[in-house]
């Protein structure tokens, strides 16, 4: 009778694969998880190039270095692109940690920049330049917050979705932005050109020789803040509890909807600041493409650095580093553009992915009583 | 073996990520027989019934029903072998009729006569003595008639092993009295009956025999009638526990709260307390009482600052040195501004209470963070506090900084009632203070909340159990639909007379 029992049975069909979630994970193997799944990433890229174009995935790879890092301009593009992204990504993270789905970062950028390059155009050569670099950042600044308070007010006071919100709300902005550059635009050409290009009024000024460096260091310099801010502070405490549970925070005495008008301010702040360093340092300009989509690509940024700032500036280092590198081998190889964001997409998918398997684990069919973790 | 064997379990096994919830289990249940499962919270016992129900599959083991071995994937198995499980959560339509939920999911043919369904329906309830009118919509039931539904449901699909999971937690002891009546019917039908359930009273009323689970492993079996209720909770707990609950008599009465005609609406606008007027003393506990859902809750939010209390409604708060504020308006801060120590351990642990992602140290300041002008967080006394807690409570984490909702649901409660307590109340409002933890953690909620009490604390206590709530109370307020029905002794009320208040309005006059 007991050895019926020991032996495998026909009978009972145990699903082939099932999920099972971890319940908790040292952050050492989760790490671990994230890294070969990166390079599982890169190994699927070198599959990929090598069956459409049979070039040596290793001089792919090499010319993406290359062209990230290969020479000190190159390096100093990379790092610009860091400090845009990451600026508006450290906007998005305190209005994310409060469950704030603050989708509009990439109006909120405009924004920013279209008071810049208003003050630029209007009152070019008027003031001096230290005087119109404070007064465009704070307008800017001060222009972004209010139009990220409209859908925060209406959140607070009558529970609209704020996704849907802040996502039309970008629309308005780039409207706004088409306008404007056609009020101003003296040649028909659709285009307001380089500001100022003469008298480099409402330029930031280049530091150590680096157009970029000011821009670099600001970021930097909002990045350590805003981790002490989230961590530290009295009002990143409310956001955190504000955001894990309302309820928890009427019952601690916190004003939710005061909680949601100051955090959103200071996002969209952050973000008009985004558009205040890339009219003023960057691109001395203004038009549709200003924000260019960073400020969707910045939520992306957000959430896989789990709204830490540090982790955020390590995420915001590959992707950089993924769309330089992917520029440089379109033009080595004579790539399409395309060709080159499909490496990257595929880079992306397999970052989500390692948070998948952080979260999960398969277990697949085997001898009963023996699990095989994946 | 028996010839009445319905279902046998070899070696079950089932594992959630590292937690053993069933550790090789084998049991037998026996037709025309109530089988009672009995076991902490945590214990494995809803795990155990899922598996059979097709809900979970287990990770090892053989079950066997009516003699052959069976693999049972989904519930729809479960059905096709004649095992049916009425959850804790009921899973019903709320517009349809109670014919139509019963007839829903059935496969065959797509047409059906309703009054034929109609007929059957009522021919079981007669069969057993159920009380259901198969033409009345779910949403205009109680939870008691809920529950029949449900049962009546899986009778109807042919069910001869029936699951119960926790049926009477829901349930008045009239309503309890009913349910069994119809459980022994059935057992004389010759069904299987299974009870989930962690009272003891019930398993020696009803079942004929009960099997105890502790910690995911079987313990053994008993035959009720050798059992009691010591030899029990020995099983069930693993140590030898006292179940006397100390009460002293309040000394230093004063008047701390003074409740005057409070109403509250519900987020959805419908009025959940009904012009409630009561007095709080201190070196008191005043129990309420009611079925979930009639206004608990909502009033101890109200007296907590978190409601919207109507107009003409008041809290009159009187601190130690006589002096008097009016609370009603007044808000949680504004509460705690005014130096007004007014502990409230909500339902809601994890919802409300704490901080699920936040560790002990930063949950102890969610309501003291505030403190002082720096704008940055001074973590160095929630720090103490919530090694103080851990140390005095046995609070069971691997760090003061693990997430709280990491921890098991007595320590996640004993963080609460820990906060709550070392914030020196005066007020202390407890709701389902012992919701979820097992007995001699229960026990220990008791004698803090006594010791409370002692120290001339005025305790506010919500229970689900009225055998607790007539042991540890010193007077008992029921509510009944939001309506005060009766604030009565606790010393000399029987249980009988607070569950029939539970249920039916009586006139102030005849009040206690």
């Amino acid at each position: 009778m007991r050895n019926k029992y020991d032996k495998p049975h026909d009978s009972v069909k145990e699903p082939l694969i099932h999920l099972v979630r971890r319940v908790d994970i040292p952050a050492s193997k989760a790490w671990m998880i994230r890294i070969i799944c990166v390079l599982l990433g890169m190994l699927v890229c070198a599959l990929f190039i090598m069956s459409i174009t049979s070039l040596n995935p290793v001089s792919v790879y090499a010319s993406m270095f290359s062209g990230a890092f290969g020479t000190p301009r190159r390096i100093w593009q990379t790092l610009k692109d860091m400090a845009i992204l990451l600026c508006i990504g450290i906007g998005l993270a305190p209005a994310f940690k409060l469950r704030f789905w603050n989708v509009g970062a990439e109006g909120q950028v405009l924004i920013g920049g279209l008071v810049c390059a208003a003050w630029m155009i209007t009152m070019g050569g008027k003031l001096p330049n230290a005087l119109m670099l404070v007064l465009m950042a704070v307008t800017a600044m001060l222009a972004s917050a209010l139009w990220g308070l409209i859908p925060a007010y209406f959140k607070s006071k009558y529970r609209t979705n704020e996704t849907l919100f802040t996502l039309m709300m970008n629309y308005v902005a780039l409207q706004l932005v088409e306008f404007f550059v056609d009020v101003w635009d003296k040649k028909q050409s659709h285009s307001v050109g380089i500001i100022n290009g003469d008298t480099q009024s409402g330029w930031m000024p280049s530091l150590f020789g680096q157009q970029f460096a000011p821009a670099v260091l600001i970021v930097g310099a909002l990045t350590i803040g805003m981790y002490f801010y989230l961590k530290n502070s009295k009002q990143g405490f409310e956001i955190t509890v504000a955001g894990e549970s309302e309820n928890t925070a009427r019952y601690a005495g916190i004003s939710v909807s005061k909680v949601i008008l100051r955090t959103m301010a200071i996002s969209a702040a952050i973000c008009g600041l985004a558009g205040f360093l890339e009219v003023s340092c960057v691109s001395h300009t203004i038009s549709s493409l200003t924000a260019g989509g960073r400020g969707f690509t910045a939520i992306i940024v957000a959430w896989l650095g789990k709204f830490n700032p540090i982790a955020m500036t390590l995420i915001t280092a590959i992707l950089s580093f993924l769309s330089r590198g992917a520029n440089q081998i379109a033009s080595d190889f004579n790539f399409n553009t395309y060709a080159s964001s499909i490496l990257t997409g595929i880079i992306l998918f397999f970052i989500l992915a390692s948070e998948f398997f952080i979260n999960y684990r398969l277990v697949f069919r085997s001898k009963k009583g023996k699990e095989r973790a994946e | 073996m028996d010839d009445r064997s319905a279902v046998r379990m070899e070696n079950v096994t089932k594992r959630f990520g590292s937690v053993v919830a069933n550790d090789h289990v084998s049991m037998n249940i026996n037709y025309g027989e109530i089988l009672s499962i009995l076991g902490e919270n945590g214990s494995g016992k809803t795990t155990l019934m899922n598996m059979l129900a097709g809900i979970y599959y287990p990770d090892e083991g053989y079950f066997y029903v009516n003699g052959s071995e069976v693999t049972i994937k989904s519930p729809h198995d479960a059905f096709n072998l004649g095992i049916g499980m009425i959850h804790q959560h009921f899973k019903l339509i709320d517009v349809f009729t109670a014919a139509e939920n019963i007839i829903l999911g059935i496969e065959g043919s797509r047409t059906y006569d309703l009054k034929e369904v109609n007929r059957r329906v009522r021919e079981i309830a007669d069969q057993y003595g159920f009380d259901i009118d198969p033409e009345q919509k779910v949403y205009e039931m109680s939870v008691a008639q809920k529950q029949t539904l449900e049962i009546v449901k899986i009778l109807y699909r042919g069910a001869n092993i029936l699951i119960l999971d926790e049926p009477t937690a829901v349930l008045t002891p009239q309503e309890t009295e009913k349910l069994f009546k119809v459980l022994r019917a059935m057992r004389s039908d010759g069904k299987a009956i299974v009870l989930i359930t962690h009272k003891l009273n019930e398993v020696l009323e009803l079942s004929d025999r009960v099997t105890i689970l502790r910690k995911g492993q079987y313990i053994t079996t008993i035959p009720t009638p050798v059992a009691t209720e010591q030899i029990l909770t020995e099983a069930m707990v693993g140590e030898k526990v006292t179940l006397d609950i100390d009460r002293p008599l309040p000394v230093n009465r004063e008047k701390r709260l003074e409740i005057r005609n409070l109403t509250v609406y519900n987020e959805e606008r419908v009025k959940a307390l009904d012009d409630v007027s009561f007095d709080v003393f201190s070196g008191e506990i005043l129990g309420i009482a009611g079925i979930s859902g009639c206004g608990q809750k909502e009033l101890l939010e109200a007296i907590a600052g978190l409601q919207h209390i109507e107009e003409g409604g008041s809290v009159m708060y009187t601190d130690p040195d006589g002096n008097e504020k009016e609370l009603a308006g007044v808000s949680v801060r504004d509460i705690r501004n005014l130096g007004i120590h007014l502990s409230f351990v909500p339902e809601d642990r994890l919802g409300m209470g704490l901080v699920a992602s936040m560790g002990m140290t930063e949950n102890m300041m969610l309501k003291e963070y505030d403190r002082g002008r720096s704008p940055f967080l001074d973590r160095t006394s929630s720090l103490k506090t919530a090694g103080e807690i851990q140390k005095e409570l046995d609070v069971i984490t691997p760090s003061l900084d693990t997430p709280v909702r990491k921890l098991s649901g007595g320590n996640v409660q004993k963080v609460l009632v820990g906060r709550e307590i070392a914030a020196a109340p005066t007020i202390l409002m407890t709701a389902y203070a012992v919701r979820g933890l097992d007995i001699s953690k229960s026990y220990t909620i008791y004698n803090l909340l006594t010791e409370q009490k002692k120290k001339g604390v005025a305790v506010i206590y919500v229970g689900e159990d009225l055998d607790v709530l007539l042991a540890l109370a010193d007077r008992i307020l029921v509510l009944c639909g939001g309506k005060q029905n009766g604030i009565l002794d606790a010393r000399t009320v029987t249980k009988e007379e607070v569950g029939r208040r539970m249920t039916n309005l009586v006139s102030e006059e005849a009040a206690a």
